[in-house]
């Protein structure tokens, strides 16, 4: 009965340090998601892996599509300049929780049995609209850990159909069942992203002043973090390199 | 010796709160399995108990699905295709929408069914009593089953009357929404998508062949195959199509399913009398009565039409589509 008496006074203790803790912690962030922004370049260190050729001759729709450009596999997509496109950016550290999710919409468009953009990035409950600009049927098949798992067909000329996330997953395979190679990610993440693009570049708007830990994740390469802070009424810039293995 | 003391009383504080949180969670995670036993499950007047089934659990279903329900149980690896991971809450069989939990009437039915084309017998020997109480018990498995609800169930309207008029025009169906992809072009489970289709362990997956089955997993009923085709089999690669097939198209189908099926039925005898051939996907689909089957994947341009979020604007989904936003939003 005592010693439970003295752990109950050392929980409460200790809680109370924590809390202290996380007062003065949550003091340092500014809660206003007022203009800052962080910018930057993926690079790729060394030659892309070779990109396996897709051969889509059993859908003659999306083959015509493709007849001067053949399509291969996305898995690591480097520009000219050794820019790294299709990383996700996002805060993973830092973030007061205040930030809300933007009202504009994102969308994943089916085109060329390829999904247009092969990485689509959005906030937890942000909207996403799901395209089909195929004229055949896609399945579309996100095989998410942390969100309910769903499977809808969406034959050619449907409507485009409304998706939201309820939680924070980096990153959610998406696929169509008939054909398989199809394959894309949606990164359900919390707070403001960016994506980079084929010379590699990002921008995350909306980034109160504050210090934060920032990730990058390339759905070959894994994740990559690195510190940042912003200062109120200046862009902050971070760079990130991955290897090619 | 001051800062000593204060670094060792720091030392302490901090060891005491790790301590206490280790134990208050593993605290937590006994007291939430012991909630979880609470679970209860409703079908009619019958109510189940999750604690009530322990016993008939591990007497019948442990071998398979495993003394966590996560399907590893000491059978599992002779069984193709494998045990259902109840942790997971996921389910083939539902009357919900894609992405949904089933509601407590679907598992009790499946209890009673079996799920035919594998090893998951029927337990109708049990009492109706005992099958309820199970369907607690599997509940309990998943956490999902605490906070999430069913999703709504699929409106079913009455049976339309079996016309030639419907059989040819569920064929149009069949052929628009490009069941014969996985299918086959005469529902032999041999479509061009079939040899590569795997479920969610990645482990290959036929789609049904309906020259061979009389029986679906989820059912035999007319209603069972609407069912099955709207709310679509989760874990697999056998979609939802219900934001797509009105409930008339819907039933076309469910009649021209019917012919490709081995017993003897008024549709099949109907099909018999039409001559009714096989689709061919390279064709125009037979014209439907229904307006909305007449946009015809094959006779389309080949180059796709641009659509962007902007300049399409989701339309609302038809009238009886279990909800737009199903899967995320609960
Ligand atoms: C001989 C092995 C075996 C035994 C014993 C067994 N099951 Fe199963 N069960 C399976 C298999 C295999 C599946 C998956 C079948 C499939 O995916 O087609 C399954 C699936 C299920 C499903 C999922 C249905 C759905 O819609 O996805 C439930 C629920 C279930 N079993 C409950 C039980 C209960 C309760 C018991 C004990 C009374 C039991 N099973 C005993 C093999 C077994
Ligand atoms: C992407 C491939 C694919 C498409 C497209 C598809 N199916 Fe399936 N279907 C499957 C697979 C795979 C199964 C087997 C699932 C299982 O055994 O668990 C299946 C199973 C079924 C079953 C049997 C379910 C049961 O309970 O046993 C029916 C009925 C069915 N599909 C009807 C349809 C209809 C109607 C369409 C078109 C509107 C369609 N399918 C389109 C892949 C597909």
């Amino acid at each position: 009965m005592k010693t439970e008496y003295k752990y109950r006074v050392l929980a409460l203790f200790s809680a109370l340090v924590l809390f202290s803790i996380a007062i003065l912690i949550s003091g340092r962030t500014v809660d206003a998601a007022s203009g800052g922004s962080i910018t930057g370049k993926v690079k790729l260190n060394g030659t892309a892996p070779h990109q396996r050729g897709i051969d889509m001759s059993k859908e003659p729709t999306c083959a015509a599509i493709h007849k001067d450009k053949p399509v291969t596999m996305e898995n690591v997509v480097a520009g000219a300049d050794g820019g790294l496109a299709d990383v996700v950016v996002y805060i993973s550290q830092g973030l007061s929780g205040n930030e809300g999710a933007s009202s504009e919409p994102v969308s994943i468009t089916q085109k060329g049995c390829q999904y247009i953009p092969h990485v689509v990035a959005l906030d937890v409950g942000q909207h996403m609209k799901v395209i089909n600009a195929d004229q055949t049927s896609h399945n579309i098949h996100p095989q998410p850990k942390n969100n309910p798992e769903w499977n809808k067909s969406q034959p050619p000329g449907a409507p485009p159909f409304d998706v939201t996330w309820a939680n924070e997953e980096i990153a959610v395979p998406v696929k169509c069942n008939i054909h398989p190679w199809m394959h894309g990610y949606v990164a359900v993440v919390k707070g403001p992203f960016g994506v980079s693009d084929e010379s590699g570049s990002f921008k995350l708007q909306g980034v109160a002043p504050g210090s934060y830990t920032l990730t990058a994740w390339q759905e070959t390469y894994g994740t990559q973090t690195q510190k940042v802070t912003v200062a109120a009424g200046k862009p902050a810039t971070a760079d990130f390199t991955f290897t090619a293995k | 010796m001051r800062t000593f003391m204060i670094r060792w009383a720091l030392l302490v504080t901090v060891t005491a709160f790790l301590g206490f949180s280790a134990l208050s969670s593993a605290q937590m995670t006994r007291y939430e399995q012991d909630q979880r036993l609470g679970t209860e499950a409703h079908v009619g007047n019958l109510t189940g108990h999750a604690h009530a089934a322990k016993e008939n659990y591990r007497r019948y279903c442990v071998g398979c699905h495993g003394e966590e329900g996560d399907g590893e149980g000491e059978n599992a690896v002779w069984l193709d295709p494998k045990p259902r991971n109840f942790t997971l809450g996921q389910f083939k069989c539902r009357s919900t929408p894609t992405g949904t939990l089933p509601t407590d009437e679907d598992l009790y039915n499946t209890l009673g069914r079996g799920l035919v084309n594998s090893n998951m017998p029927s337990w109708n020997p049990l009492s109706n009593q005992a099958r309820i109480d199970l369907v607690a018990y599997v509940k309990h498995f998943s956490p999902k089953f605490q906070g999430d609800k069913p999703g709504p169930p699929v409106q079913i309207p009455p049976e339309p009357e079996v016309t030639a008029e419907r059989i040819k025009a569920g064929q149009a169906v069949f052929q628009k929404l490009e069941c014969w992809k996985c299918h086959g072009v005469e529902g032999r489970g041999n479509g061009p998508s079939a040899d590569t289709l795997t479920d969610d362990q990645n482990r290959p997956i036929k789609p049904f062949n309906f020259h061979d089955g009389t029986r679906f997993k989820c059912g035999t009923s007319d209603q069972d195959l609407y069912k099955i085709f709207m709310t679509g089999l989760d874990g697999t690669p056998m979609p939802s199509f219900a934001d797509n097939v009105k409930p008339d198209e819907a039933w076309q189908l469910v009649f021209y399913l019917r012919t490709l099926q081995p017993m003897q039925s008024k549709e099949k005898q109907i099909a018999r009398q039409l001559g009714l051939k096989p689709i061919n996907p390279n064709s125009t689909p037979t014209p439907s009565p229904q307006p909305a089957a007449s946009d015809t994947p094959a006779t389309a341009p080949a180059t796709a039409p641009e659509t962007s979020p902007a300049a399409s604007p989701a339309s609302p989904p038809p009238a009886d589509s279990a909800s737009p936003n199903p899967p995320q939003r609960k």
